[in-house]
């Protein structure tokens, strides 16, 4: 039957034949099943690892939770101490490295996405920017060692500030890029179709409409040197002491951490899981705290 | 395609077209003379020569690819955008060819406005819309940019849709709304000319209609010219229709002619749905 309605429709190809339609849905049926099933399996795993680790950080480091890890420094095992030194370098060093990098990485990418779109110079440094994003940071650590820290006689805060910087700079230029270049050109012609500069539609528009996925990238790049080790290893390098000197060298939380964490005393064992689960929920605290004020402002 | 068939399908895109008995046209705002369009090598447009008559609706029609739209971005030097693409001829308004390099072209966007296919609305307040424009070209006072909000959201009418939600996100209007907040927007710079790219071409047939009515009422004060896909758009709102095909430009006729007796034979063609 569906022979003949097929020649006589004059549709080109065999014979329509249901069986030959059944096997094909019940071929796709088992694909879009096994692609559900790992599709979801690879979910769980992701998360389990995650909440594994979280756990754990909660688990080892709430124990050691307590009024004197804000309150005192670090001081020589046995003797007790807390991290305010660490929270307190770390925090210099993060806001200084997100202060300089994200104005030179926020005008990077708005040269390449609305300025230099195309050109041989915005290519390449974009391309310089994309590897300094998968640069290994410790490569930065001792590049800045080689300019800030050799030539001024030692290690020092603002060294590191300066190595943070270098890191959030690829990261705000690539976020800074992509969501720029999202924006539709209607709503760009529609601004200057009223006979507005370019500068003014990209300022008052074209950030405006980026605005989170800036926020995003930002934030991205504070989480990732809040919890930077290796770069501060050559820079700041660390201190058991008070110091919120940029030119002494500062302490940090992961330099405490990487230093606590594999020392034979159990107090400075302690001490590096409190460290490690107040940068986590620092980061989280910010990233909650951001799109909070994001969505106020909407 | 036989005789029969064909008249019946006349009868079925025209049956409720009620075209302008007008015929007469003001002076020209624009003078559009061997204007010529290319991007890079390409010439999209080819010799075009049309007036914009004052304070009336000129309507662009013709198949996609025909350089209508091309012109509308002309008339606005916004192709100055996009390197490679170049613009010879003349298109004078009052003394000045506007496709001279020498002219301001953002003084030249405050008096041609443009209204896109797709609603725009900027990342901010219903008001601010309004003022971003505004405060381009004039310093006014709080009061007085209110006055000007209020005027423009009016004209547009939109003001008793928004009028208690004025510093709430532009972006939470509907696409209707949008669009007349777009047309709000561009008439409170007070252009001389107004320049509608398919504006209605995103909305739904009640917001089609409310910006018809709109574009009605604004041609007594501005001089408009409207792009559209749409035949009945075109005769319900024009005074003059404009036909263009393969960049050139077929004919420009008043409206209630081109539907009923076009001069050239792909006019008819086109207005009667043989092609497009």
């Amino acid at each position: 039957m569906s022979a003949t309605t097929s020649s006589a429709r004059g549709i080109p190809g065999a014979s329509k034949d249901l069986n030959v339609a059944r096997a094909l849905g019940r071929r796709r049926h088992l694909t879009n099943t096994i692609v559900k099933v790992a599709c979801i399996a690879a979910t769980v795993l992701g998360m389990v690892l995650l909440a594994s680790i979280l756990l754990s950080l909660i688990w080892r480091g709430a124990a050691g939770i307590s009024l004197t890890v804000f309150t005192h420094n670090t001081k020589p095992p046995g003797s007790g101490g807390g991290l305010l030194n660490a929270i307190v370098g770390t925090l210099i060093q993060t806001v200084i490295g997100t202060a300089v990098g994200t104005p030179i990485g926020l005008m990077v990418g708005t040269y390449l996405a609305e300025y230099g779109r195309g050109s041989p110079l915005a290519n390449t440094v974009r391309f310089v920017s994309d590897i300094l994003l998968s640069a290994p940071s410790i490569l930065i650590g001792l590049f800045v060692y080689e300019i800030a820290v050799e030539p001024f006689g030692g290690f020092s805060g603002i060294a590191g500030c300066i190595a943070l910087a270098i890191i959030v700079i690829p990261i705000v230029v690539r976020t800074t890029e992509d969501m720029l270049s999202l924006i539709t050109p209607a709503l760009r012609e529609a601004a200057i179709g009223l006979g507005a500069p370019k500068y003014k539609v990209i300022v008052q528009i074209c950030y405006r409409s980026a605005m989170d996925g800036i926020v995003t990238g930002v934030l991205l790049a504070v989480a990732r040197i809040a919890g930077e080790t290796a770069p501060l290893l050559f820079t700041s390098l660390g201190n058991l002491n008070w110091s919120i000197s940029l030119g002494q060298p500062m302490a940090s939380l992961p330099v405490t951490i990487y230093q606590y964490a594999g020392s034979a005393f159990e107090d400075w064992v302690q001490l590096a899981w409190v460290g490690a689960l107040l940068i986590t929920f620092g980061v989280l605290a910010i990233n909650i705290a951001a799109r909070l004020l994001l969505r106020r402002g909407k | 395609m036989s005789m029969t068939s064909e008249s019946t399908r006349q009868n079925a895109s025209f049956g409720n077209i009620q075209a302008r008995a007008t015929s007469t046209m003001n002076p020209a705002k624009i003078a559009i003379r061997n204007l010529d369009f290319f991007y890079g090598d390409h010439r999209a447009l080819k010799a075009i020569g049309l007036d914009l008559p004052e304070r009336q609706v000129t309507g662009m029609i013709g198949p996609s690819g025909c350089g209508k739209s091309t012109l509308l971005r002309v008339l606005n030097r916004m192709y100055d955008l996009y390197p490679g693409q170049r613009a010879t001829g003349q298109v004078m308004m009052e003394d000045t060819n506007i496709i001279d390099a020498g002219v301001d072209v953002n003084a030249l966007r405050a008096r041609i406005g443009m209204v896109f296919q797709k609603p725009t609305p900027f990342p901010m307040t219903i008001a601010e819309n309004i003022a971003f424009g505004v405060k381009l070209h004039e310093k006014l006072s709080k009061s007085a940019m209110e006055e000007r909000i209020e005027w423009s959201l009016t004209r547009a009418a939109l003001w008793g849709e928004v009028k208690d939600r004025l510093h709430s996100s532009a972006m939470g209007l509907s696409g209707g709304q949008q669009q007349r907040l777009c047309i709000a927007r561009t008439i409170a710079v007070r252009p001389d000319v107004i320049l509608l790219d398919e504006p209605t071409s995103a909305l739904d047939p009640i917001s089609t209609l409310k910006i018809e009515e709109l574009i009605d009422e604004l041609k007594h004060d501005f001089t408009i010219a409207i792009v559209t896909h749409n035949m009945q758009q075109a005769a319900r709102c024009a005074d003059q229709v404009a036909f263009f095909y393969l960049g050139e430009m077929v004919e420009c006729t008043p409206a209630a002619q081109i539907f009923t007796s076009p001069k050239q034979k792909r006019t008819q063609e086109y207005v009667t749905g043989r092609f497009g």
